[in-house]
């Protein structure tokens, strides 16, 4: 196997994403699967070829700097679970250990 | 630093604002100090769909402090995704740059404790900023947090130095230097207490001597070069008390806490360092030709390292002089315009560091936004040199002459200060004195000197201040003689 329960589980958490047992069984199975096949095209011979980061040889749209209107305040915060004024509230982030 | 068989090893990360007028993916303002949340858009706020389009301006600005730093710009670099949730991330990941950066293998020359030194700079990358969060009381009583995305994409340069540095007050310098430099190019506005220039450093101490790396902290939250050097202090102190007691230094991100003069563990709820980069599938390499850079080489601006050199070889002014003059860049054009006028540098630059830096700091104004231009200043001090005024009438209507930005020369002619260089005048404000105290005058001639500074002051009142100093001084002491 590729990868184990816990990498799955532990990249569940970082991805926020809550699984249950049967889905990690499951997912570990299946992203094992797309590791093997990784495994297997890594053994092409691509010496010589520069890294593709993306299929299109084409590159970066560019533009020139200018501003155009943004969202009202009101727009902006329209889908806001929580808001305090013009701000988005929500739980606390920090916990400190001295 | 207590223990001198340890040395620290700091490398620097900054980050720096562009001043450009829109964000790097959007057309939202980056503007300071606007109602929270009123400039965002769909891209800035990670909305599903929005795809971003880079600003050309921000490459403009890269390639600018790459050249300045003496980097390697990469002609192809490309864009990543540094993945991690916490509220002021809309998206969930940071658009940044990690494998190809476009700028590698600089350096920054500084000077530190009289000594010069070469710190080398790893990297630069282009990147765009998190929204601000803004807490109730402090960070650590707040029941919730509050997000202002109006931070959000605005472009930032990340400029990553080696760990070349091994003392706070370097690492101060080369703050200071980068500084400058970002000033002088325009692309930045140095701002620390707005957060437009901010400092993380990764600290770790090791035995003098020794080539391996120790275990290093990275201190945040570092909003001015005196808590930089304090913090900095203390995280190296308490790394070797740790390590001389046995303990060992633990990977972690440390805050400063300004009141208490201590840095402290900072933890998040989550797993720190695990952003699982992966190229940015929304944006294509970014290709950069040589026309491209020889034409932001074209109109880069002299850098104050080479301004210093000049303004010693050139004028021949001190070092202390050069530098005062050249850490402000309108500062320096204003002693260069005014020389241009007034070609005797050294009293410019003494009248510029002590009047005019005075009366500007008192005004809480830029030199060009003085009413004294340059060539005014030039003008008052050829009064002063060709006799016209005293030193003291041109100090004394400095602060008059920077509120009317009128000609000096006009100026002195209309209040009637032009200075008394008529003998016959000085000497009978002379003898009107000497009659007036007969009694200081016999105390002189029986020896008590000091008493001729008396004399010059009360005729200096006598002539309202406008009497020629030297040939009072000359007409005085004569006229005590007899």
């Amino acid at each position: 196997m590729k990868i184990t329960r816990e990498e799955i589980e532990y990249i569940g958490h970082l991805s926020r994403l809550e699984l249950s047992p049967e889905e990690v069984e499951m997912y570990t199975l299946q992203v094992g699967r797309i590791l093997e096949y990784m495994e297997k095209l890594k053994t092409l011979n691509t010496e010589g070829v520069v890294s593709t980061s993306h299929a299109m040889p084409i590159k970066a749209t560019i533009r020139d700097d200018g501003v155009s209107p943004s969202f009202t305040i009101e727009e902006s915060l329209s889908n806001a679970p929580d808001r305090f004024g013009a701000f988005f509230r929500v739980p606390p982030i920090i916990e400190v250990d001295e | 630093m207590g223990n001198t068989d340890y040395e620290g090893v700091i490398g620097l990360e900054v980050h720096a604002h562009l001043l450009t007028e829109s964000k790097l993916f959007c057309k939202c303002s980056t503007r300071f100090g606007a109602e929270p949340n009123s400039h965002t858009c769909p891209t800035c706020m990670g909305l599903p769909g929005a795809l971003p389009v880079l600003n050309r301006k921000a490459v403009d600005f890269a390639i600018k402090l790459g050249l300045a730093l003496n980097c390697r710009i990469n002609r192809r670099s490309i864009f990543a995704r540094k993945n991690y949730y916490y509220p002021d991330l809309p998206k969930g990941y940071q658009i940044s740059q990690y494998e190809e950066p476009i700028c590698e293998d600089g350096f920054i020359d500084i000077e530190a404790g009289g000594q010069e030194k070469r710190i080398r700079v790893k990297r630069i990358h282009m990147e765009e900023d998190a929204g601000k969060l803004v807490h109730e009381h402090t960070i650590e009583t707040s029941t919730y947090s509050l997000v202002d995305y109006n931070r959000s994409s605005i472009p930032l340069l990340e400029i990553v130095s080696e760990p070349d540095i091994t003392t706070p007050e370097e690492a101060v310098a080369y703050l200071k230097t980068l500084r400058d430099i970002l000033l002088y190019l325009e692309i930045c506005d140095g701002n620390m207490e707005e957060g437009s220039f901010r400092c993380d450093a990764n600290v770790s101490v090791r035995k003098k001597g020794s080539k391996e790396l120790g275990t290093r902290t990275e201190l945040k939250n570092l909003n001015s070069f005196k808590h930089i050097e304090k913090s900095l202090n203390y995280e190296i102190r308490r790394q070797i008390e740790l390590i001389e007691a046995g303990g060992r230094v633990i990977q972690e991100t440390r805050l400063f806490n300004v009141d208490e003069g201590i840095t402290y563990s900072m933890r998040g709820k989550e797993e720190a360092h695990d952003y699982r980069y992966f190229p940015e599938p929304d944006l294509l390499p970014l290709i950069i030709s040589n026309e491209w850079i020889e034409e932001i080489r074209s109109v880069l601006p002299e850098l104050p390292g080479e301004k210093t050199k000049r303004f010693i070889e050139v004028y021949g002014l001190p070092k202390y002089d050069t530098e005062i003059l050249v850490s402000d860049k309108d500062l320096s054009y204003y002693f260069e315009e005014t020389v241009k006028t007034f070609p005797e540098p050294k009293t410019v630059s003494n009248w510029i560091m002590t009047e005019l830096l005075r009366e500007l700091k008192e005004r809480n104004i830029k030199p060009f936004e003085a009413p004294l231009s340059p060539q005014y200043l030039g003008e008052l001090l050829t009064l002063v040199k060709d006799g016209t005024i005293s030193i003291k009438i041109a100090k004394d209507i400095f602060p008059e002459l920077m509120d009317k930005g009128v000609s000096p020369k006009t100026f002195v002619k209309e209040k009637g200060l032009i200075q008394i260089s008529d003998e016959a005048e000085i000497a009978s404000a002379i003898d009107r004195v000497i009659s007036l105290y007969p009694k200081e005058v016999e105390e002189y001639r029986f020896g008590k000197e000091k008493l001729l500074g008396f004399f010059v002051g009360q005729v200096m009142k006598e002539t309202k201040g406008k009497a020629n100093p030297k040939m009072l001084n000359e007409l005085l002491l004569k006229r005590l003689k007899t």
